[in-house]
């Protein structure tokens, strides 16, 4: 099943080698992992998805804190919380084969970034499933797809349920990984229909 | 800064080289193990200036099981120091030997300057990519002011929590160039503890429960018992309740051998009666050990009926091969002292504990030194003699194979840290560099390095090293002409297809006359008794080349893959011959 952490980390030269090198150790798979800088100076913030056995969350987790530049690790889990992953898709596209593509967009509420003479380009955020359905049906409708950049998945608790406060009430963290699967679809309100 | 913040200061402009060796003195240091070479010479060039004895060594690899002998005969970290390139990736057998059995140890590397970095320098290597999953924390240092704050904080790291190696990788330049020193303001930021650590009383009422509950309970007592100094408690909690302990490899001397309740090693090759006990046990209290595979056979029959209390600092630990019931997080002597109050002494005598001696049968009386003398001069013997002859109190060094497990099963280490084994990496050639560096820890100890003849020469450049350094160990050479361990799968599982294994080895008593180490060679049990006390009287270090048994296997043995019961059993017509029963 797919694990997903959030890991605040010093933002030195190697932290990302490390934490990489930790997954590779454990032979667990990184499905997708984005960093970038958190709220907090120094500190940036890592969503990584990886793959393995239902039990493995507690000790990935336990190893991630081993690690020394790892200052905060949580497992969301099937936590409620906002999923979001960014897409730019470029699809070859005509003057004539345009429309159908805009109409497209319009239902996925992607956007055209970009117009050239014989390529697209789209933009579209949402969960996993929402981007995956785009590109299907991009290809169904045989329109060539010529690029594709995805971010990978990123993560946030809702409301006041932050690591933090969890960590505070000293909430068990492995709680999380019990709640159904369905729920993240249910968190997806603009997801189409 | 103006007047009076000026005359505070406490800080001194010096080179890198030179604050490498202040912050090492200013941490207490005394001793490092090392080699010189190209990238770490302006750190060499220093040394002089400082109260810190270098102990020059024949191979990097040497230097880092000098390290890890010298931490783990004293608890202190140990310090090994390589240049850049083959220098450093020599030492990398040694950080390895030293992670897996969570060591304390700092490896200082000289590396190519900044500027170079990157561009494959002449002795350029990414050490500390290279040694990233085998270390606890690795730093590349590039300026001056950096060294401080590094070391200090690589010490820390390598103490704190469950400990382990790290490495401080240096740049040439930042050793050339000048910084100002101020030791207490290189102080590194407080540790931080696990933030998954758990002792909720709530665990610790259960773990209290089930102990109070178990008719057939088994301490596990593991390396932790030792790096957590927790033998008082593990003691008091065995006492309390007549509960009978079972060792690890790494374990051993953690406990009193000689102590009523404790059984001895578990595992592998442990006394049939001690992995009996665990697979009939109700409970195991896991006290600071990992459920490594070498103990627990195969899973899916480990222990069937038991519940399992792990006591263990590590998180990354808790079910990752065997699943418990319970599991306490933290330091071991801690977590203990926290749960005892909740565990009134039991009266009268427990049943299980007699059950579990009534298991050993004649095994435990196996006085080996009783049965007749055939002759035959067997590994057991000699370890059974040193045991007598030290009396349990030497400090012992083995390396990995046949004699290891025979040191463990036949001398009966009473104190912690008297044994020096690789149990987690299995390293051969561990036994001399590290016997060294536990004789520098420890000099008013007796030491003795036990090796197989394979093992010894994979090592054997570090007599100059004792030669040099007059370092006054005895050297005991279990020498059957065989890489034993592999003769003895070989024999087991490849249908004595002896492959390899038969190995020459030079005569060791002369190796070590050219270096000036007296030595002796002996084929009977009355020789080995002989030399042991000579080499005992003798002041400086001895070896002595016992000849034994060539095609003798150690028993009792779990293949791979089998449960902790399936032992292979000595066969009955052997001299030492093992009397108990299957139960």
């Amino acid at each position: 099943m797919l694990h997903t952490f959030v890991a605040l980390v010093e933002d030195k030269p190697g932290v990302l080698t490390r934490v990489a090198s930790l997954f590779r150790r454990l032979n667990v798979n990184i499905v997708s992992l984005t960093v970038g800088r958190s709220e907090k100076p120094g500190v940036s913030r890592m969503t990584i998805v990886s793959d393995a056995s239902p039990t493995a969350g507690h000790r990935i987790m336990a190893s991630l804190y081993k690690l020394e530049n790892i200052l905060q690790v949580d497992n969301v889990g099937l936590a409620s919380c906002v999923v979001r992953e960014l897409a730019l898709i470029k699809v070859a596209a005509t003057p004539k084969t345009r429309s159908h593509i805009f109409e497209l967009a319009e239902v996925f509420r992607a956007r055209i970034v970009d117009l050239a003479p014989e390529s697209l380009m789209i933009e579209i955020t949402g969960v996993e499933s929402k981007i995956e359905g785009l590109i299907q049906v991009l290809n169904e409708s045989e329109d060539r797809i010529l690029e594709v950049s995805r971010t990978g998945r990123m993560v946030m608790r809702r409301g006041q349920h932050t690591s933090r406060v969890l960590d505070a009430m000293r909430a068990p963290t492995t709680e999380a990984e019990e709640l159904p699967e369905e729920e993240i679809a249910e968190e997806e309100a603009d997801l189409p229909q | 800064m103006d007047k009076t913040d000026e005359s505070k200061s406490t800080t001194a402009r010096l080179t890198g080289a030179e604050i490498l060796w202040a912050t090492l003195e200013g941490e207490g240091i005394r001793e490092v193990f090392g080699y010189p070479g190209g990238a770490i010479l302006p750190a060499y060039d220093a040394l002089r200036k400082f109260p810190i004895r270098h102990i020059l060594v024949r191979h990097e690899q040497g230097a880092a099981h000098m390290a890890d002998g010298y931490a783990r005969a004293s608890g202190k970290v140990g310090v090994a120091i390589a240049t850049s390139g083959p220098g450093a990736t020599n030492l990398v057998t040694g950080i390895a030997t030293a992670m897996m059995d969570s060591i304390p140890m700092l490896c200082i590397t000289g590396q190519v300057s900044s500027k170079a970095l990157g561009s494959d320098a002449f002795q350029e290597v990414d050490i500390t990519g290279i040694t990233l999953p085998i270390t606890k924390h690795n730093y590349v240092v590039t300026r001056a002011e950096d060294v401080a704050p590094a070391i200090r904080e690589a010490l820390r790291v390598a103490v704190s929590g469950r400990p382990g190696p790290v490495l401080v990788d240096i740049t040439k330049d930042a050793q050339q160039g000048a910084a100002s020193f101020d030791f207490a303001a290189a102080a590194p930021a407080p540790y931080r503890p696990h933030p998954m650590l758990r002792s909720e009383s709530e665990s610790i009422l259960k773990s209290a429960e089930l102990i109070r509950a178990a008719k057939r309970p088994v301490i596990l007592a593991g390396h932790g018992v030792i790096q957590s100094n927790a033998r008082e408690q593990v003691l008091a909690l065995a006492e309390r309740l007549q509960i009978p302990i079972a060792t690890t490899l790494l374990g051993l001397g953690g406990m009193p051998a000689t102590h009523p309740l404790q059984l001895g090693m578990m595992g592998m090759h442990g006394e049939a009666w001690v992995n009996h006990a665990i697979q009939q046990s109700d409970l195991l209290i896991a006290c600071g050990m990992r459920f490594d595979d070498r103990v627990t056979g195969t899973l899916t029959t480990y222990a069937p009926n038991a519940k399992k209390i792990h006591i263990e600092i590590d998180p990354a630990e808790i079910n990752k091969n065997v699943k418990v019931d319970v599991a306490l997080i933290g330091d071991l002597a801690e977590m203990l002292e926290v749960l005892l109050p909740h565990l009134a002494p039991i009266s009268g005598e427990s049943a299980w504990p007699r059950e579990v001696n009534a298991m050993k049968g004649e095994c435990a009386v196996r006085d080996i030194q009783n049965l007749p003398d055939t002759g035959h001069l067997y590994a057991a013997h000699v370890m059974h003699d040193l045991w007598h002859a030290t009396g349990g109190k030497a400090i012992v060094a083995t390396d990995v194979g046949q004699h290891q497990m025979w040191e463990a099963q036949y001398y009966k280490h009473e104190e912690p840290r008297s044994l020096i084994t690789s149990g987690g990496l299995g390293t051969m050639g561990f036994a001399l560099p590290s016997g060294i560096g536990a004789k520098v820890a420890c000099p008013e100890k007796e030491v003795w390095v036990i090796a197989g003849d394979g093992g010894f020469q994979m090592t054997a450049c570090e007599l100059s090293t004792i030669a040099q350094e007059n370092i006054d160990i005895n050297i005991a050479i279990v020498n059957n002409g065989y890489l034993g361990m592999v003769r003895q799968w070989q024999e087991f599982f490849y249908d004595k297809n002896y492959e390899s294994s038969p190995i020459l080895s030079p005569d060791f008593v002369k190796l070590a006359e050219a270096h000036g180490i007296p030595g002796a060679t002996v084929r009977t049990r009355a020789e080995g008794v002989a030399a042991v006390k000579a080499a005992r009287e003798r002041k400086g270090p001895f070896l002595i080349n016992f000849l034994v048994e060539k095609e003798d296997s150690v028993y009792p043995m779990i293949p791979a893959g089998s449960a902790l019961h399936e032992m292979i059993r000595r066969p009955g017509n052997n001299p030492l011959i093992e009397t108990a029963q299957d139960v």
